[in-house]
């Protein structure tokens, strides 16, 4: 068995700011999850990134197919009227 | 006072330095390249508290040596550090189990220096706590993965075990040099850090199912400079920059 097989995938999530959105930023090997926490920490927090850091099982993660684009997106395309680009949104709210 | 002031901090400076240069030999060569990142970056919190030290010791000694004088300009005889960190690095684990001995030790050592009757060194070990504590840390987790591992971790652990065991007792022997300094309340007595290193390591040896060595005969010479003979060939590639090019900064 390769490296790879042997030791689990992680997806890696940092969150920046306070009040932002942990945002996913990569991926990595560990062999568990205090692991993939220290290697999170030591792989994408190196230049003060991050305030707090997330990961989870990559083998966790339920994504959409690919060919079910179609079906599951496009139906949003024609609805404007979605898009808040009809208000002012005060400056004093910042991040939305 | 001062001059034994200086003598410790060169001696813990020379401690971080040479292990710092020891761990960034990984670099490039890690069994995977989460690691490749963690090993240099704790050489370099290692080197980054190596230079805290060596230019406040420069800074009392006032003889015009600064930090680049100190780790490149001196002999062998002249580096004081303890002989655990200037060991070859061996294989991974014997990397992580020499690593968790030093960062384990430091972690107490830090958290008691905090309390230094001198504000400098006591700014000093504040930032480097944290770092310390970071490094034990995630070099436990190792030591503890390794040692409750496979079969082949399990034996490469246990070879760590055997060979570092000579190692450790150092970090508790009392330097004659520098023991006015720890009775003014300027460094802590490593002595009284010994119970709770043992049961930190007692403790993370249960959980990674390893024997703690008993009764191993302690070596030891490192404060006084006298060195293995891993030492020459380290300092030769660390010096070897200044010793060619004198002065030259980048």
């Amino acid at each position: 068995m390769s490296e790879a097989e042997e030791i689990p995938l992680w997806e890696v999530f940092i969150r920046p700011r306070n009040g932002l959105a942990h945002r996913h930023c990569g991926s990595l090997h560990a062999a568990d999850a205090e692991m993939a926490l220290q290697a999170a920490r030591d792989v994408y927090t190196r230049r003060g990134e991050g305030l707090s850091v997330w990961v989870t099982p990559s083998a966790q993660i339920v994504a959409s197919d690919p060919q079910d684009r179609g079906s599951l997106f496009d139906p949003a395309e024609d609805k404007i009227y979605r898009h808040p680009s009809f208000y002012e949104i005060p400056d004093d709210v910042g991040h939305m | 006072m001062p001059a034994s002031l200086v003598t410790a901090l060169i001696g813990l400076a020379d401690d971080h330095l040479i292990l710092g240069h020891r761990l960034s030999e990984w670099c490039g060569h890690a069994p995977m390249l989460e690691e490749d990142l963690a090993m240099p970056n704790i050489a370099l919190d290692l080197i980054g508290q190596a230079r805290a030290l060596y230019s406040y010791a420069g800074e009392l000694e006032g003889a015009g040596r600064d930090e680049d004088a100190l780790a490149f300009g001196r002999l062998e005889r002249a580096y004081r550090n303890l002989l655990i960190c200037e060991l070859p690095n061996g294989d991974f684990a014997h990397t992580m189990l020499r690593q968790f001995y030093f960062a384990s030790f430091m972690q107490l050592f830090w958290q008691a220096a905090e309390q230094s009757a001198d504000a400098t060194l006591a700014a000093i070990a504040a930032k480097a706590v944290k770092e310390a504590e970071y490094h034990r840390r995630h070099c436990a987790q190792w030591v503890i993965r390794l040692g409750d591992g496979t079969d082949e971790s399990v034996r490469r652990m246990a070879e760590a075990v055997a060979l570092l065991a000579p190692y450790t007792g150092e970090f508790f022997i009392a330097d004659q040099d520098t023991c006015d300094v720890i009775a003014g309340g300027i460094l802590p007595d490593t002595q009284t850090l010994q119970p709770a290193w043992q049961a930190d390591v007692e403790q993370v040896f249960a959980e990674a199912r390893l024997v703690p060595p008993k009764d191993v005969y302690a070596q030891k010479g490192g404060r006084r400079g006298v060195h293995t003979e891993a030492m020459g060939h380290l300092l030769a590639q660390l010096q070897f920059m200044q010793r060619s090019f004198p002065d030259m900064t980048w």
